[in-house]
């Protein structure tokens, strides 16, 4: 391990001593949430909260130009029968797409995030992971989501795990950085807290469970942990660290449970587009017609809202 | 449920527990009420599910996404499935005959009813690979076009199942819908809901795909509203009420201009109860214009 590249303020702490993770008390935990009871103005007022904390999402071999045009313009307008909607945070596409995106999302205040690093695999050299990273920052993402290299990361190679995301945090500029753990390759959720410590240490904007081409994608569980992680960070060090579950959350009741979750973990300061995002592509059309059935009391239909 | 200590056996009766059918499963209601069902000397037949707005609106997401897999099913597929629930209904005639008879039939009627039913769903079984050459219509036209129209299902059908008939009257409008490749939410009979929770297991044993029919019990003053104004459901079928209960149902129906079918006064019994008309209903027409000639 050379820790000889890394700045003197970042250290990799020692993950033996990481708390272990109680998995029974995690699920029992996780099942209270889902109890909640919100009703009528908090609701409208949390789906309001999730629509502005979407990451509106595509990242498909299958894009083209014409499909992130489509995104960004569902971006801009949610649901222009509805009026007063807050609109997503940021859409994420691939590096090729961010020029795409960035001309037709022009001076709006939504945030261009892009993955980097070999997304998803994260199989690449540090130096291709570097320029794929540069170049994304060069088209304009203000936001990089970039992938750990698990397989490094299960052989024991935290350093260079480590020094990897220092690298691309320097890389990434002023741009925020976002660092998948990928969650589902992980295995255990005493793996999870690890990478979790890890990544905030070496100086993640955000952490991010899953790419969303693995199974299991983000679960309550995996969330739950990475939230205490970031609760003791912040009690250690006095940063505050976001987070960012993404894939397979796609009906806004789910996402209520990750609100209640975020607000009993970490508190209000998170409760914010700033600490807290949803990679989504299909939760957004399913809070806009919750969002719908509260203004009209009537069960909506997709027929009636606009693809992304 | 209370369970009573049969005579002399010493043997605990076990008492099934009613519930309602979404998406393939068996869950309790959602909103967990349930009402209590009474013979006529007032002693408690069975608690069932007094289902929700929820429980419905789950119900549409799994007919919804059920649909387009079932339209596609093959007419021949769709016919020997309803073959197959006349069939699993057959092997359990003596069971539905002591539900009827448990919910106030007599013995014919209730073996008279059963009959009736498994005939229905043979009825609509052979109708599977029929009704569309019926229905279709090669159009003459003065331009040189062949145009020809033909039937598709109109989507998710929600439905009020009869009152006074709970499994023939039940049966007969669930058999042209699904026969037609739409899915269906049913609310059951108020009075006599046991048939439909059992016919739910049947069609569980018959292949029948997840979501393609679901079943409610359940208050009808609570429901109707949110079977008719759901804006996901294509066409709502009613069969009980007079002006009011139509005038309702057909004002909260416009807001996605879904179908509005009365099947009401029916004698569900009657031969003239089974019509391909049951299935054209819950049809819509495409006209297609190809072009001929030069």
């Amino acid at each position: 391990m050379s820790l000889t590249a890394v700045e003197a303020t970042k250290r990799l702490p020692d993950l033996s001593r990481v708390p272990a993770v109680d998995e029974v008390g995690v699920n029992e935990r996780v099942g209270r949430f889902t109890s909640r009871s919100i009703k009528t103005a908090s609701k409208i007022e949390a789906l309001q909260l999730i629509l502005s904390m979407i990451d509106l999402t595509t990242l498909e071999g299958q894009d083209t130009p014409g499909k992130v045009r489509q995104l960004c313009q569902k971006a801009i307008h949610l649901h222009d029968a509805l009026p007063g909607l807050p609109h997503v945070a940021a859409v994420c596409v691939y590096p090729t797409m961010v020029g795409v995106a960035k001309e037709a999302l022009g001076d709006r205040d939504i945030n261009i995030a892009s993955v980097a690093t070999a997304f998803p695999s994260g199989q690449a050299p540090l130096s291709v992971k570097l320029e794929d990273t540069r170049m994304a920052v060069d088209a304009g993402a203000n936001e990089i989501d970039m992938v750990i290299s698990r397989g490094e990361f299960l052989a024991g190679q935290y350093g260079h795990v480590f020094d990897e995301i220092v690298a691309i945090k320097e890389a990434c500029g002023d741009a925020h950085l976002k660092v998948i753990l990928e969650t589902g390759e992980l295995g255990t959720l005493d793996r999870v807290r690890r990478a979790s410590v890890l990544a905030m240490h070496a100086g993640a904007d955000f952490i991010k469970t899953s790419t969303g081409k693995i199974q299991p994608a983000a679960t309550m569980q995996v969330t739950l942990v990475m939230l205490q992680a970031i609760r003791d960070f912040y009690y250690e060090t006095g940063r505050m660290v976001g987070m960012k579950p993404a894939g397979g959350i796609s009906s806004a009741k789910l996402a209520v449970h990750y609100l209640v979750m975020l607000r009993e973990t970490l508190g209000n300061a998170w409760m914010t587009p700033e600490w807290f995002r949803f990679g989504a592509s299909s939760l957004a059309n399913d809070v806009l017609m919750q969002l719908q059935k509260q203004a009209t009391g009537v069960y909506q239909s997709a027929d009636y809202f606009s693809k992304d | 449920m209370a369970a009573k200590k049969q005579s002399g056996s010493g043997r605990l009766s076990v008492a099934k527990t009613y519930k309602i059918y979404i998406n393939g499963k068996f869950p309790r209601t959602e909103s967990g009420r349930y009402f209590t069902l009474e013979d006529k000397r007032g002693a408690v037949i069975a608690n069932v599910c007094r289902g929700s707005r929820k429980d419905f609106r789950n119900a549409v997401v799994a007919a919804r996404k059920a649909q387009p897999g079932w339209a596609k099913a093959s007419a021949y597929l769709r016919g020997q499935i309803l073959y197959r629930i006349a069939e699993m209904l057959e092997g359990r005639r003596e069971q539905f005959i002591s539900e009827l008879v448990l919910q106030g039939a007599t013995a014919r009627a209730a073996d008279k009813e059963v009959d009736a039913s498994i005939d229905r769903l043979i009825y609509f079984a052979g109708w599977a690979d029929k009704y569309q050459q019926v229905f279709s219509a090669v159009n003459p036209v003065s331009s040189s076009h062949f145009n020809f129209s033909i039937l598709e299902p109109t989507g998710v059908v929600s439905m009020l199942a009869p009152n006074d008939s709970g499994l023939l009257g039940l049966i007969s409008n669930i058999a042209p819908t699904i026969v037609g490749g739409n899915t269906c939410v049913v609310l059951a009979s108020e009075t006599l809901p046991l048939s439909a929770v059992s016919f739910a297991e049947v069609l569980h044993a018959s292949d029948v795909p997840a979501g393609v029919v679901n079943i409610l019990t359940g208050y009808r003053d609570e429901l109707t509203g949110q079977f008719a104004s759901h804006m996901d459901v294509n066409a709502v079928v009613y069969c009980d009420g007079g002006r009011k209960v139509a005038r309702s149902v057909q004002e909260a129906a416009a807001d996605n201009i879904k179908h509005v079918i009365a099947r009401t006064k029916t004698d569900w019994a009657s031969d003239s109860a089974q019509h391909p008309y049951l299935i054209r209903d819950t049809q819509e027409v495409k006209t297609t214009w190809h072009p001929i000639g030069v």
